[in-house]
Formats: structure tokens, C-alpha cells, sequence
């Protein structure tokens, strides 16, 4: 074999959009954490200065992952799995608390967060496992064993009370679908998410009544029919599934979570009440929707955010960075934000398919599944298109380990595209 | 396929949230955030507040200029600290008190740093205030009392709370309030809406000038002088006649509904509750638990309102036909039931409806009552139908006024007792002191004056209120309406008769006053008070009702003295010198006067904090108020005498221009 044949070549649009969202993202923490006075970027006891220098490290550490080896990702996917799975489980003996979530080692004066970096040990196994020759996934044994690959940290870090996390995991399922796990899945899951949400906002009657219509209605548009023993059964189940929803929300869901829900979907119907929710449990959310709305159309300007620099929006630099992006860059700021991290998707997910092999092509997969969940759910909380569930957002939010994680998950990518040619 | 689940999963949130952005920048992004945008200054401009007068021109209440030191927390850079405590007057340690406090509320919002500067301390500190960065002078009004009475009615303002704030966004940090009386009631009118400007500022808090040239600002709407029912003169010498007793006067015009005083005693000098001192002379009042000098006892106080209330039997007999003006029951020092005996005092027996009410006979009304009530087929529907004739005089509920404080009473209905007894197992003679005013009937002395304000009127009554004219506004519809009772007018003569007969031969012949006709009704209740867990009877209030004059009345009373024993002891001396007071400004009974200067029940009030043993009633003396504080007393008498009316307003109260 001739060394010569490896031609490395890394996709430099994923590389550009990627670096123009952590420059982005820095300005906005700036923004949100200077505290009025002359700005020092250099001043590492402020948080944009600290963040200044994990880029700094970030690009060292990039460096560090496209000069490994390729085919190292693949074969050491396992070991690095379960050294990510110990380093989680670690934390319940060694683990140190911040805000309730036990999901931070202390090193000197620095913290780490694992569960940031299990993310990408999860995709490579779950590529790994998939993609080896015995492994069928229509086969329901396999199934398990996927499943239990992507539940083992979902499952730990939900233990460490950081639930934002735990959702992430579940957006592996995008993967497995693409590599033809049944749709079935997808289609329990949806009508799973959508019994929930009617049966709270309108009632287990209506509900039922709907989703008995739809099943019925479908049944008997079919031309070939078949046993009615069928359709019947599943609204039995949805019908309980209704009921089980409405028990959950009602009796065993802990306050402030059942709170975040009846906010997002405006159930409580005194609107006293409402109004002292929006001042008490909904805070945040309701003054980052205030700030991202007075940024108007082209926004304050950088620096110039009043209700940023007023620091109206708690944790406004780590969750809550979009509402900065909102106040001082307007819509058009953050509309193409919007538009630079969908860009940056569907990049990952066009060179995915590029890819010869099923484990670089499902690792993509993965890597765009995290990057998106993470994306939906925190830039949907800060603007109430979802409940609130705290979880940073990719490039923006302050923090080294949440950097690093997401740097280590995409250049792992960069590489494996890299070196496609040599793939077989 | 597969392949496209994730691409437009991906494409769809991007569009929901370009157009959530749409729709919360764009679409709803705007001038809400005005008043919370710390990068536009706003310049309040406060308006005058209203002016209050009473019902003949008397102005009460006006303003006096305060400034205010404000400040925004986040503002403030570092300043000479020791200069500007100076100025105003603090030291270090209070500085840091009160800048961390405002910090804790909002960093980004005004905070009063110290409320209502003297002249002079204004004047110095304005020159300098400049020096002093994130501080500033907000300027307000004051409330100027022009006079030293009527502390319960004209009420007082003072600074906003969170509470209030947090449930009107109209009032920012340091706004004034109205916190008590015709302030509360009429806070709208009388505040008015002040003026805002808005300034845009840069980062480094320099003013850039108007914010969008001014197209926001808008002008300060002036408060609203408004004219009050309440007549002063009455008023002061009502309060005078009270002196070192506890207890209210309620006056009313019956055929307005207009309150005319409203007394309660132990009062306070309403000035006292102005500016700097306000909170300090607050608290000292809130907390003087015996005297209770902010609690308005013509209002809130409810009891057992005794005789007074024999009438409503009286008429609801007639009107329900179970009784005559002619029928006569005995009385043998009392009325006998069931081996039981509910005892009346010595009087001719039998008597007839006329000589039930004069001589206020037990005996007789609890014949009338019993009549009532088994009149049905159960006393539950006889309860409830005598129920129902009491509500028609406004007893049992909230008149429902713009008085800011209030009580209901109760009137008990069959209900109240299928609880106390069970359905169906009880009867009229469970509950026979409602005939008398005892039982369960509670009334406050407002309620009570307006009942008698509607016997006057023989069948009607206005609902009793304290506004009499808003500049450039009509007053509600609801004080112009008459409620009729469910008393037929004929039934109202004979016992206004015996209301006549009450002073003519009756229990006030002895404060009749020649030339008046005076129909009224004395009264006593029991009462008792709870000191350390030990409940203690003590000596009965003293109550009198009165209207005059007897045909085309003009005003309509209920006084109580708290523990002045029997109605014409206090009461009924003070009703009858009210209404010479009112109608003819000219005091015949000046025998009355000293009597009511000379006494004080100041020891009845010590009693029950004494912890020592003490008799009640029969067992009490009366006691007389020291030289120095009676010549006091008649000096203030004098001179109140001596501000004579206009005769115009003589012949007003008379009705001459009627």
C-alpha cells in the first residue's frame, strides 16, 4: 500500500460554520456577563474571559482529535464507551454538586462535566454496534441491545438530576430509524406525545373521542380491512395511556416540572393566578420572552441590550444566552442564527450520506441527532415554545465541558469524512 | 426514504422558530416595554390631588408641597458619602441600610432614599445635587388638613406597599396612596393621573433627549376636587360631646341618604398622620390595642343593638296582621315561657303598641314576636319571613357604600338556627331576645342610624354615602335610588307615635328639648370583653336612636357610647343636643353640655386591664374629668359656639327652602 493514497481533505464548511457560531456565540456571552463596566477580554475571572480561553483550548483539542488516527474512533469505540459509562458513574462517588445536578468533577480549581463527553462514547458504540456484520436491526434482540447502549447513560445522568440531558439520548432514535428500525417506534412516539398534550389541555374525554375517530376514520379508508379486533385494541390503550397521563400530571409529577407544563400550556385558567406564575415559577421564561421581543426587528445593538445589560434574565450567559442573541441582534440576528445552525444540520447530514461506511454514515447521524435535540429544546424553552428543561445551547452557552463535548463530537466527524476515500 | 425524516424534522423547527421570532419581535415587539426599559429614563410630573370640602364649602383637606430623594440603585457611582449624609441628615450606617434594601427590591428601579425633606433641607441639598450621580429630587404632594377633626372620615395618604404595586402597575416606588377613609374611597377621583416623559439614555446614563420626540409623553390629568357629605360644624361638636368616651355618632339626612357625621371617639388629630412623622405616629396608634383610635366604631363595631330594634317587631306585626295598635298584653315585671321569665322593669300594665314602645316593655314584644314567627304553619317560614322584613331596613349585610371600612351584622334566618338545633326542632321561643335586639341580631351603628333614617322616611331609605359632589362627574345612581322596606307606609305612623311618646313620657322624657319634635328610642346591650383568655361582662353600652323633626325629618341618628350603662344616661343626651346643634345651632339644653364635658367613662375602659375585681351596671359611679381638662373642654365648647352659622344654612337644615 502507498502512504501517499491518504489524501486528507476536511470539509470546510462544517469547520466555518461551526467556528462562526462559537465567535457568535462569545460575543453574545459578552454580552450577557460584563458587568458595565470597561470590558477586559482577557480577565479570566469573568466568565466571557474564561470562555475566551476554553476556545483557546477547544482549537488545541480540535487539533488533537483530526491528528488521531481514523480508524481509531472505530476500533476503540467500546473501550471509550465504557470509560465514559465508569467516568458517569464515578460521579456518585466523587461527584460534586451545582444547582441540585451532581454531574461535575472538581480538578484544582476547574470542573468537568462527563455526561458532556458521553454523548459522543455513545455514538460511536451505538455506530459501532450497529454497523458490525452480525448485527441486524430489525431483529428485536438487537433492538435490546441498542436500546440498553443508549439507555445506560440516558438513565445515569437522569440519577445525577439532569433530565435536559437524558432527552438528548432519546434523539437517537432518528438514527436508527435512517439505518431501518421499524417506524412503528416513531409512530407509538408520536401518538404517545400527542394523547399527552391533548388529554392536558383538553380533557381524557375529547381526547379520546378524537383519537377514536382518527383510528376508526383510518381503519375504514383502507381498502383491504383488517380484523376490527385491531384498531379496537389500540384505542383501548391510547385511551389508557390518556388516562395514565392525566393521573401522572395530576398526582405523582413533582411541582415545579408540573408547573413548567401548566405554564407552557396556559392551563390555569384564573388569569390572577397565571399572572403570579408568569412572576414566580415562569420568571425566566417570561423575562427572556420580554427580552427577546424588545429587540425588535434589527435589535439594540451589541452591548446595548437593556434588559441584558439590566441582567433582568437569570443564567442569562449559560440557558439562556438566545435571549441576548434576541435583544441585541433583533430578528434578523437571531433568524439567522436559526438559519446557521440548520445550514450546519443538514451539512453533517449531506456528508453522512456521502459516507461508504455504515459507521461513519450513522456516527453523522448521531452527531446531527444531539446537535438538533439540543438546539429544538433549548432555543424552544427560551422562547416558550416548549416547558422549560434546562440544557445548553451547542456554541453559545458558557462552559469548557460543554464546549469541549461538542468540538470532540463534531471533529470526530470531520476526521472520519476526512478519510471516506480510504473507507470500505 | 428514510433519509428525509430527519431533514425535515430539522426544517420544520427552523420555521416554527423564525416565526415565533416573527411573532415576538415583530408582530408583538414594541412599546410595552417602554416602562421596563432601564435605557429610557422616566420623568413623573404628579398632579394636584384633589381638594376636599364638606357639605357647606368648609374646605378640609388641601396640599402642601414634599420632595422626595430618589434613587436607582444601579446608577449611583461612588460619591462623597460623608457630605451627602450630612445633607440629609443621616449617618453612614443608615446610608448602607437603605441603598442595600433598594438594591435587593431592583437595582434598575427608583427607591425613595428618604421621603418628604424639610423646606430647608431641600434647599440645600438641591444645589448640590448634581454632584451626587444616580440620585435625584422627585417632587409630590402633601396632604394639608385644615382642620383637626374628622380623622376617620377624611382618612390620610401614604407611600405605596410591594402588594400594591405588584396588583396596579399605576403606582411606582414612593407614590402616596390613599390608606384610610375618603382617600381609599375616592382615590381615583381624587389622585388623578400624573404625567410621564420619556428620556432615552446611552449606556454611560447620559440623556440623549426625548425618547422618539416625545410622541409617548403624555400630561398630568389633575385630581378631582370633590365635596363630602359631612357636615363640619356637627361633626366637630359631635366629636367634642364624645370626648374621653369611646363609642360613634351617625347622622344622616334622611331624605338623601347623605351622611352627615360620623363620629368615632377615641379619635386623633388627622395632621398627625402626614409626611415624615406618618409612619412613627401610625404605628403608635395601630398599636395602642385599648383606645383602638384607628378603628371607626360608627362602622365597624357590631352588637346586640337592644331596644332600638323593638320597632322593626313592632312593624313587622302590623304589616304581617298579627297584631294591633290596640291589642294589649300584661306585664308582670317580665314574660313567662316554659318556666322561664324574660325580665322588664317597672312600668303600667297592660299596655298597648304606644305604650309597648315608650316604655320599651319586654313583655309586650315578645308577645308580638312570638305572633310573628308561629304565625305559619313552622317557625322556620315565620323566621324567615321576619327575616326578611329586618334585611328591607338594610340590617344583615354591607350597605354597600363608599365608606372604605364596613361590617354586615347579622340578622340570623331559619337556617342558622336547624343548625344551632337541628330542622325542625325549634321554635319561637328558642330564640325570643330577637325580639328585644338581643339573640343573634348584631348591627353597627351605621346600619342602625340608617334603619331609623328609613323609619323617618316612613317606608324608604337612600343608601347612606359620604359623597356629595365630584368636580365635572354625577354621583352614582345607587345613592339617588330609593330602597323601599317591605313595611307598608301607613303601619309607620302609630309607631312614630310612640317614638314621639318616648320623649314625650317615655325613657328620654328627660333629654326632651322644647320646640322639637324628637321621636326616638333608647337602648341598652350587653356586653363583654376577652382579656387574657377570661371572658368578662361589662358595664352595658348606652344607646340611643333619633330623628326630627317628627314630620318632614332632617336628620336621623344613631349614637353609642361604649359602657355608658342605660340609653339616656349618654346617648340620648348627646342625640338630642346633636339635633338642637344641627337644626337650630342654638343649644337650649346647655345643662346637657356640662354634663357630657364633665364626665368621663376613661375608667370604665381601665377595668378589665386592672386585674383587680370590679362591679358593673348598678355597681359603677360616675366619675368627673379633672379641672384643668374641663376648662380645656369648655374653651374648645366656647369657641366651637361661638362660629355661628350662616343663617342660610339654618334655614337649609330646617327645610325652609323646601
Amino acid at each position: 500500500m502507498v502512504e501517499a493514497s491518504r489524501y486528507y481533505k476536511f470539509d470546510w464548511i462544517t469547520i466555518i460554520l461551526f467556528l462562526l457560531l462559537v465567535g457568535f456565540g462569545w460575543l453574545n456571552i459578552v454580552s450577557a456577563s460584563h458587568s458595565g463596566d470597561t470590558i477586559n477580554y482577557f480577565d479570566f475571572s469573568q466568565p466571557y474571559g474564561k470562555q475566551l480561553m476554553f476556545i483557546f483550548l477547544t482549537i488545541g483539542l480540535i487539533i488533537l482529535v483530526l491528528a488521531i488516527e481514523s480508524k481509531f474512533y472505530e476500533r476503540f469505540a467500546s473501550v471509550i464507551y465504557v470509560i465514559s459509562m465508569l467516568s458517569l458513574v464515578g460521579l456518585f462517588v466523587f461527584g460534586k454538586s451545582v444547582n441540585g445536578a451532581t454531574s461535575w468533577y472538581g480538578i484544582g480549581g476547574m470542573t468537568l462535566q462527563p455526561s458532556e463527553f458521553a454523548k459522543a462514547a455513545t455514538a460511536l458504540a451505538v455506530a459501532k454496534y450497529v454497523s458490525d456484520l452480525n448485527t441486524d436491526i430489525k431483529r428485536i434482540k438487537d433492538q435490546i441491545s441498542v436500546f440498553a447502549i443508549i439507555a445506560i447513560p440516558a438513565i445515569l445522568v437522569l440519577l445525577q438530576k439532569d433530565a435536559g440531558s437524558t432527552l438528548v439520548y432519546g434523539s437517537f432514535i432518528f438514527v436508527l430509524y435512517r439505518e431501518g428500525l421499524s417506524p412503528i417506534y416513531l409512530i407509538i412516539l408520536f401518538m404517545i406525545i400527542f394523547i399527552s398534550i391533548c388529554s392536558l389541555k383538553f380533557g381524557v374525554i375529547i381526547t379520546s373521542a378524537v383519537v377514536t375517530v382518527l383510528i376508526l376514520g383510518h381503519h375504514f379508508s383502507k381498502r383491504r380491512k383488517p380484523l376490527l379486533i385491531q384498531p379496537i385494541s389500540i384505542i383501548i390503550i391510547s385511551i389508557l395511556v390518556s388516562f395514565g397521563i392525566r393521573y401522572f400530571y395530576d398526582n405523582i409529577l413533582p411541582f415545579h416540572q408540573k408547573d413548567r407544563i401548566t405554564i407552557w400550556l396556559s392551563l390555569e385558567k384564573d388569569p390572577v393566578k397565571l399572572e403570579r406564575m408568569k412572576k414566580t415559577i415562569a420568571y425566566n421564561l417570561n423575562e427572556s420572552e420580554k427580552a427577546i421581543s424588545s429587540g425588535g426587528l434589527t435589535g439594540k445593538g451589541f452591548l446595548e441590550g437593556t434588559r441584558t445589560t439590566g441582567k433582568f434574565v437569570p443564567e442569562q450567559h449559560t440557558d439562556y444566552i438566545f435571549s441576548t442573541v434576541g435583544e441585541e441582534w433583533g430578528f434578523v440576528g437571531s433568524a439567522s442564527v436559526v438559519i446557521v445552525f440548520v445550514l450546519l444540520f443538514l451539512r453533517i447530514l449531506h456528508l453522512a450520506e456521502l459516507q461508504r461506511s455504515q459507521f461513519s454514515r450513522m456516527y453523522g447521524y448521531a452527531v446531527a441527532s444531539i446537535f438538533f435535540m439540543h438546539f429544538f429544546i433549548n432555543i424552544g424553552m427560551v422562547m416558550g415554545v416548549i416547558p422549560t428543561i434546562g440544557i445548553p445551547l451547542p456554541m453559545f452557552s458558557y462552559g469548557g465541558s460543554g464546549l469541549w463535548g461538542f468540538a470532540i463530537l463534531l471533529f470526530i466527524f470531520v476526521k472520519l469524512d476526512s478519510d471516506r476515500i480510504n473507507q470500505w | 426514504m428514510r433519509r428525509f425524516l430527519l431533514v425535515g424534522a430539522i426544517a420544520v423547527v427552523g420555521l416554527i422558530f423564525i416565526s415565533r421570532l416573527f411573532y415576538l419581535q415583530i408582530y408583538s415587539g414594541g412599546i410595552l416595554d417602554l416602562y421596563e426599559d432601564n435605557a429610557i429614563r422616566k420623568v413623573y410630573d404628579y398632579p394636584k390631588r384633589g381638594f376636599i370640602f364638606d357639605r357647606n364649602g368648609e374646605l378640609l383637606v388641601s396640599n402642601q408641597p414634599s420632595y422626595d430623594v430618589m434613587f436607582i440603585p444601579r446608577e449611583v457611582k461612588p460619591l462623597d458619602t460623608v457630605e451627602f449624609c450630612n445633607l440629609l441628615k443621616i449617618d453612614k450606617a443608615r446610608f448602607k441600610e437603605i441603598f442595600e434594601k433598594a438594591y435587593h427590591y431592583s437595582p434598575w428601579l427608583p427607591s425613595v432614599f428618604i421621603p418628604h425633606l424639610s423646606k430647608e433641607d431641600y434647599a440645600s441639598l438641591q444645589e448640590k445635587m448634581r454632584k451626587f450621580e444616580g440620585f435625584y429630587i422627585q417632587k409630590r404632594s402633601l396632604r394639608h388638613y385644615e382642620t383637626s377633626i374628622g380623622a376617620n372620615v377624611l382618612g390620610d395618604i401614604g407611600e405605596v406597599n410591594d402588594a400594591i404595586i405588584a396588583r396596579d402597575p399605576y403606582y411606582k416606588m414612593g407614590d402616596l396612596i390613599g390608606k384610610q377613609g375618603i382617600e381609599v374611597s375616592y382615590e381615583k377621583t381624587l389622585r388623578g393621573v400624573k404625567g410621564i416623559k420619556f428620556i432615552q439614555k446611552d449606556r454611560f446614563n447620559r440623556d440623549l433627549g426625548p425618547y422618539k420626540d416625545g410622541i409617548y409623553d403624555t400630561l398630568p390629568k389633575p385630581g378631582s376636587d370633590i365635596t363630602i357629605t359631612i357636615d363640619a360644624k356637627l361633626q366637630a361638636y359631635g366629636e367634642l360631646l364624645m370626648q374621653n368616651k369611646h363609642g360613634g355618632i351617625i347622622a344622616i339626612e334622611p331624605s338623601s341618604g347623605e351622611i352627615l357625621t360620623m363620629v368615632s371617639t377615641p379619635t386623633y388629630n388627622p395632621n398627625l398622620l402626614v409626611g415624615r412623622q406618618r409612619s412613627v405616629n401610625f404605628t403608635k396608634l395601630y398599636n395602642d390595642s385599648i383606645n383602638k383610635p384607628l378603628y371607626d366604631r360608627g362602622l365597624q363595631a357590631m352588637y346586640p343593638p337592644g331596644s332600638p330594634f323593638k320597632i322593626l317587631n313592632a312593624l313587622i306585626g302590623l304589616q304581617e296582621q298579627v297584631v294591633t295598635t290596640e291589642d294589649r298584653f300584661s306585664c308582670n315585671h317580665g314574660y313567662s315561657y316554659g318556666g322561664r321569665k324574660m325580665g322588664c322593669h317597672g312600668h303600667p300594665s297592660p299596655v298597648a303598641m304606644n305604650g309597648g314602645i315608650y316604655n320599651s316593655c319586654n313583655a309586650y314584644f315578645a308577645n308580638v314576636y312570638r305572633r310573628i314567627i308561629d304565625k305559619n304553619k313552622s317557625p322556620a317560614e315565620g323566621l324567615d319571613k321576619w327575616s326578611n322584613h329586618v334585611k328591607s331596613f338594610g340590617l344583615g349585610n354591607y350597605l354597600n357604600n363608599d365608606l372604605s371600612v364596613g361590617q354586615p351584622g347579622k340578622i340570623p334566618t331559619s337556617k342558622t338556627y336547624d343548625q344551632l338545633y337541628g330542622k325542625g326542632r325549634w321554635g319561637s321561643t328558642f330564640n325570643l331576645s330577637n325580639s328585644i335586639g338581643q339573640g343573634e341580631v348584631l348591627t353597627t351603628p351605621i346600619q342602625l342610624a340608617n334603619m331609623t333614617a328609613a323609619i323617618a322616611n316612613r317606608g324608604y331609605y337612600f343608601t347612606p354615602h359620604i359623597i356629595k359632589h365630584i368636580e365635572g362627574h354625577t354621583i352614582d345612581e345607587k345613592y339617588t335610588t330609593p330602597n323601599h322596606t317591605t313595611i307598608n307606609k301607613e303601619h309607620f305612623e302609630p309607631i312614630i307615635q310612640g317614638m314621639f311618646d318616648v320623649y314625650n313620657h317615655g325613657t328620654a322624657a328627660s333629654v326632651q328639648i322644647k320646640g322639637i319634635e324628637i321621636c326616638g328610642k333608647t337602648g341598652t346591650a350587653e356586653n363583654f370583653v376577652k382579656v387574657n383568655g377570661q371572658r368578662m361582662q361589662l358595664t352595658d353600652h348606652s344607646i340611643f336612636i333619633a330623628f326630627a323633626p317628627k314630620d318632614n325629618p332632617k336628620i336621623a341618628l344613631a349614637v353609642f357610647v361604649e359602657n355608658g350603662y342605660w340609653g339616656a344616661r349618654f346617648a340620648g343626651k348627646i342625640a338630642s343636643l346633636m339635633i338642637e346643634k344641627y337644626l337650630y345651632d342654638n343649644i337650649t339644653r346647655t345643662d346637657m353640655e356640662e354634663y357630657l364635658l364633665h364626665h368621663t367613662l376613661e375608667h370604665e375602659y381601665q377595668k378589665p386591664y386592672s386585674g383587680k375585681p370590679f362591679g358593673i351596671n348598678k355597681n359603677t359611679t360616675l366619675e368627673f374629668v379633672d379641672e384643668p381638662e374641663y376648662k380645656h373642654l369648655k374653651e374648645l365648647l366656647n369657641e366651637l359656639n361661638s362660629k355661628s352659622r350662616d343663617p342660610e344654612e339654618i334655614k337649609k337644615n330646617q327645610g325652609a327652602n323646601l
